[in-house]
């Protein structure tokens, strides 16, 4: 089924976040008036990345990263027989221009490009096409996206959304059960590594911000980017006693088994029984 | 004679009151009103402003009824008035409207402070093409892994009755962990 939206909506980390849990492959179309990006993913890794209108053959990457001399560049597209950017790059390395790595890693800075660039996009409308993937021939290569996740969040400037999307800071984290979400992995700040030293469920975030020296800002958008990776949650903090502010008196506490109405397995079986008859 | 109760929330136009419609025995006691903004006229002409009211009898001793909350944030004072007993609710989502989903989040985190009773997300719409699936849909409100999000499609009765005895199934599976 399809996958269609508004950045308005549904934010770029919010989509990458949805297409690395799920593992996604296919290609993600963002468009806004003015541009167009078309981002490729094989089981949920990022293999590949274009903007609309920015040449993206190889030869143009390797120049723009300065491996290659722009005599060679166009020396290269005058030679019309090599087509193929995975040839090409044979061709490069076994004639001593580029190395292996210098290729990997100029595709990886371009798809990278990309991908930041689409942060800074406030709206546009998406659509992801399921099992699309780059035009043959291209070189790609295999980014984890929670590194993508972190970096496009700490180039993130939207305070308004991360108060929205965290709006409360008197709640505690704890690393999530997610097997494959492996801290040694990721490449994480100074600051968030203090963070998340101090992950605790008796540690709301907002005394995690005060041990740290950190404003509310600050501690949202780290506290965002790690949601937004799948290493932490939110939980409620353990052992916190609400203090009501002055002059206000204590709230009442409703345990849970007084808010649930007193009904018998024996009666919920029996609603079951008539709504399989209906 | 026991009352029990059951709670369909969601956000504007989600398909709350369809959902009810589909699996209630009596029609459906809907306070609706005609729409004044045009953004949501677009939408959808009339809404619910305080609640839909549908009824499954079991027999003479045991009857559910189910509320359909009013999905526009001006009727929230109304929420908690609903969700007062509630054996568990139902969070309606639009499947094929993302634009939704940041509200549907904030409701669901609403109601599940409201009162601790399970729940279940329906996917609605399920049948229209531009339907997000239901896992992603997971991903995007950031639903707990324990939590069933259910294909759904309002206006089908055997749709809705699957989702509501789902809901019924949980309910079941937490008073047996309690026990």
């Amino acid at each position: 089924m399809a996958l269609k939206g508004n950045l308005q909506d549904f934010s770029a980390t919010q989509l990458l976040h949805l297409i690395n849990l799920a593992r996604k492959t296919g290609m993600l179309v963002v468009e806004t008036p003015r541009d167009q990006a078309r981002l490729c993913f094989r089981e949920g890794k990022l293999i590949y990345a274009t903007l609309d209108g920015q040449d993206d053959r190889l030869v143009s990457i390797l120049q723009r990263a300065g491996k290659i001399s722009e005599e060679l560049a166009r020396t290269i597209r005058a030679r019309s027989d090599i087509k193929d950017d995975r040839e090409l790059g044979v061709l490069l390395s076994n004639a001593g221009y580029v190395t292996q790595k210098d290729i990997v890693d100029s595709v990886r800075t371009h798809v990278l490009e990309v991908v930041y660039k689409l942060f800074t996009w406030p709206e546009g409308v998406f659509r992801f096409e399921p099992n699309a993937l780059p035009v043959e021939g291209r070189v790609t290569v295999s980014i984890d996206l929670e590194n993508v996740i972190m970096e496009g969040t700490r180039r993130l400037k939207e305070w308004e959304r991360l108060q929205e999307e965290l709006p409360n800071l008197d709640v505690a984290l704890r690393f999530t059960d997610r097997p494959d979400a492996r801290l040694r992995t990721i490449n994480l700040t100074v600051e968030e590594w203090r963070v998340i030293s101090f992950i605790n469920p008796r540690n709301t975030i907002r005394q995690i911000a005060q041990y740290n020296n950190m404003n509310d800002f600050q501690i949202r958008r780290i506290v965002y980017g790690l949601l937004q990776a799948g290493l932490v949650e939110l939980i409620p903090p353990e052992g916190i006693e609400i203090k009501p502010a002055p002059g206000v008196p204590a709230p009442t506490v409703v345990s849970p088994v007084q808010r649930r109405p007193a009904v018998k397995r024996s009666i919920v079986q029996r609603l079951i029984d008539r709504i399989r008859e209906l | 004679m026991q009352i029990v109760k059951m709670v369909v929330t969601g956000p504007f136009a989600a398909g709350k009151t369809q959902f009810i419609r589909s699996i209630s025995e009596i029609d459906v006691v809907a306070t609706e009103a005609r729409i004044s903004r045009s953004e949501e006229q677009a939408i959808k002409q009339e809404t619910t402003v305080a609640m839909d009211f549908g009824r499954i009898t079991v027999d003479d001793d045991l009857v559910l009824y189910l509320f359909g909350t009013p999905g526009q944030r001006r009727f929230e004072f109304m929420w908690e008035i609903l969700s007062e007993g509630m054996l568990g609710f139902v969070v309606v989502v639009d499947s094929t409207r993302p634009e939704t989903f940041r509200e549907a989040r904030l409701i669901l985190e609403t109601f599940r402070n409201y009162a601790p009773t399970p729940y279940v997300v329906a996917a609605n719409k399920q049948d229209v093409e531009d339907a997000w699936p239901p896992e992603d849909l997971r991903i995007a409100l950031h639903i707990d892994p324990a939590v069933k999000v259910l294909p759904c499609v309002a206006t089908d009765k055997e749709s809705v009755k699957n989702v509501l005895l789902e809901l019924l199934y949980s309910i079941l599976e937490t008073m047996d962990s309690e026990e």
